[in-house]
């Protein structure tokens, strides 16, 4: 059976000119960078590169950039290095649909000293920035936004709120690891001072992720240890995974374009016809201004779980906002957050692409999930009366 | 991904017995749409008072669906007293076993056989009755303290995968500790029996008793029982609750309540209502 992978906001194919480029680094120049040696220094020139490579992507300068090991690691640096660094100030704001790797951290440190802000968004997944604005104070040691949500897809307005909270004179972090490669990113265009990045969700290997630290950001490490990144992240550098992440990099800078056009095109494609054949689907997430391969889309009266073990027979993997496949009970805190409501949360399914999706495989689940959909609301009593409650016209 | 058995993958992606029977003999339906399960459960008697057809309508997850289908082939065949004997346990088992984080599944299962069987007999759910504990997903401290009971659950996070409670926000985790701790309480200390009782002693055994043996099951039932007196080996009580107007409560007073007192108590034990 072939797999359909619409499931690139989770984690993404190591692309081959990645993986091509980081095998010599393991069993053939597979000297440590910190080495006097030229062997450990042909390492170190190609880390140079691919931090010029990973600087490149979101306009960066090349000594603002930090290897960590992941996403989460980047989040807990940026934010642990802020509250450190500012230790008068023990007030924190965030939204309340950040990835777990900034919601509980912060949620941890409100529980630790530090006074938490959680700004609100609107039903279409929209940022209450007047709520963020009105909320900061002397005390605000950081502000952490995501760049773009990876549930809904829906993309902040960072330029805006990075600048004017950088006026005010706090540190501003952003979680970029879903927007960087979809979107154009130009950090010199925002008032972001930390910035975090991801690996694997850019087809470089798991395991890899970036933290931007502007130039002159008070800074300290959370790994200490010896001397890598210029003292800012101790432990000796995953060679191969840095020169993948900076292969992955210059890559996404050139297929931006086609995400946004191609991608774009299918997801359209993809959402429409869904909507067109399959009766009472919402859409999670403001159309208008959304990550272009995403699409999160709420099917009513049925539950999510469901939905994907039966795609997941057809070789389709996707992912769910629904309480039952991630073992809580109740629907992701985004969709909660957003006021889904619960005739749709419990239902919702997200398709997140990249450009490795073709337009036969999104035909492929066009015409495979309507009768996924339509067989699971025949089992379900929420369904049969709500079909019952409709004019006949409607059955 | 969850580990599914084949016989729950079977069950779920060939489900038994969809759909509705029209003019069903009983019909059960639990759960909600907020809740993200829910379960419609009907049966039809044939003229032995068997259930010759049982159907299912299921809103939510695999392990829903696949505990719902096992449900109706389990009872088809069984007179009700049999099909009652059903637990959430049975239901995981024909299954072939379910994750633990999904048995409130198997225990959706039971209750809607329940509420059938009781839809039957013309009685009202018993939903309604108890103390909502956990608001979220409007778990009561009955069905808590069943769960605990029956399935020997130690933990908050047990009890969550049972029936849900305390999944949500999580302000009731205290009182569901002490639900935990006050049915494991019930269990564990055996009143030991002296060879030879004072009047104290006895009277007080006989309290132990109602309280930890008598007590619950009726309480699961709606009724509740009252130690009077005692004078000798003669035990007057009062039964209350449904207990008071249910027109088998003198076998329950016999059977039950008197048996229990002789077995833990002493033999010569006689119990009269008041």
């Amino acid at each position: 059976m072939k797999t359909v992978y619409v499931d690139n906001n989770a984690t993404t194919r190591v692309a081959p000119e990645v993986l091509e480029a980081m095998l010599p680094y393991f069993s053939e120049y597979y000297g440590n960078p910190s080495s006097m040696h030229s062997f450990g220094g042909q390492a170190a020139k190609k880390i140079k590169t691919a931090r010029s490579a990973v600087a490149g992507l979101i306009g960066a300068a090349p000594e603002e950039i930090v290897f960590t090991s992941c996403g989460t690691e980047s989040d807990s640096t940026a934010i642990r290095a802020a509250i450190d660094s500012n230790p008068e100030k023990r007030h924190i704001i965030t939204t309340r649909v950040e990835h777990p790797a900034i919601k509980n951290l912060c949620e941890h440190l409100g529980k630790n000293g530090c006074r938490l802000t959680v700004v609100p968004v609107d039903g279409s997944g929209r940022l209450d920035t007047d709520y963020l604005m009105k909320n900061l104070s002397e005390d605000t040691a950081v502000v952490s936004v995501m760049w773009a949500n990876n549930e809904s897809g829906v993309i902040f307005p960072i330029e805006e709120i990075s600048q004017a909270v950088r006026e005010r004179s706090i540190l501003f972090h952003t979680d970029a690891v879903q927007a960087a490669g979809k979107i154009p990113i130009n950090i010199g265009r925002t008032g972001v001072d930390l910035l975090s990045l991801s690996g694997h969700k850019i087809h470089a290997p798991k395991g890899i992720g970036v933290l931007y630290v502007r130039k002159g950001t008070k800074f300290s490490p959370f790994l200490i240890g010896g001397h890598q990144e210029i003292g800012r992240r101790g432990g000796t550098e995953n060679v191969p995974a840095i020169i993948g992440l900076g292969k992955a990099c210059e890559l996404a800078a050139g297929h931006i374009e086609e995400e946004n056009t191609r991608v774009r095109g299918l997801r359209d494609k993809l959402e429409n016809e869904i909507i067109k054949r399959v009766p009472q689907v919402i859409v999670n997430g403001d159309r208008n201004r959304r990550l272009p391969n995403t699409t999160s889309l709420g099917f009513e009266y049925i539950e999510g779980e469901a939905i994907l073990l039966m795609m997941d027979a057809l070789g389709i993997c996707a992912s769910s906002g629904s309480a039952c496949t991630s073992g809580s009970l109740e629907p992701s805190h985004v969709l909660r957050a957003m006021g889904v409501p619960f005739t749709a949360a419990h239902g919702s399914i997200r398709f997140s692409l990249s450009i490795y999706n073709t337009e036969a495989e999104i035909d492929y689940i066009i015409e495979n999930l309507p009768p996924i959909i339509a067989r699971l609301r025949q089992m379900s009593p929420f369904w049969q009366d709500f079909i019952q409650k409709q004019p006949a016209a409607g059955r | 991904m969850w580990e599914y058995t084949d016989k729950v993958k079977d069950h779920f992606l060939n489900p038994r017995n969809v759909g509705e029977i029209e003019n069903p003999d009983g019909v059960g339906e639990i759960g909600s749409l907020a809740c993200g399960d829910a379960l419609k459960l009907y049966f039809k008697l044939d003229e032995n008072k068997r259930i010759s057809e049982a159907k299912f309508q299921t809103f939510g997850c695999a392990s829903a669906i696949a505990s719902s289908s096992a449900l109706t082939e389990m009872i088809k065949g069984l007179t009700l007293e049999e099909a009652a004997k059903i637990t959430n346990e049975d239901i995981a088992a024909y299954l072939g076993g379910l994750p633990r984080e999904k048995m409130h599944c198997s225990v959706m299962g039971r209750d809607a056989l329940e509420h059938a069987i009781a839809d039957y007999r013309g009685h009202k759910p018993k939903k309604s009755e108890g103390r909502i504990v956990c608001e979220c997903f409007g778990v009561t401290d009955l069905e808590i303290e069943r769960a605990v009971r029956e399935n020997n659950l130690k933990t908050i996070d047990d009890v969550t995968a049972y029936v849900k409670a305390g999944g949500g926000c999580g302000n009731c985790h205290d009182n569901i500790r002490k639900i935990i701790d006050s049915v494991s309480g019930q269990v564990r200390p055996e009143p030991q029996k002296p060879a030879r009782l004072t009047t104290i002693q006895k009277i007080k055994l006989i309290e132990e008793t109602l309280e930890r043996e008598i007590r619950p099951a009726l309480k699961k039932d709606g009724g509740d029982i009252e130690l009077l007196d005692v004078d000798g080996n003669r035990v007057f009580v009062k039964l209350r609750g449904t207990c008071a107007t249910c027109k088998a409560s003198q076998v329950t007073l016999k059977h039950y309540v008197e048996s229990k007192l002789k077995e833990l108590v002493t033999p010569e034990i006689v119990v009269t209502e008041e």
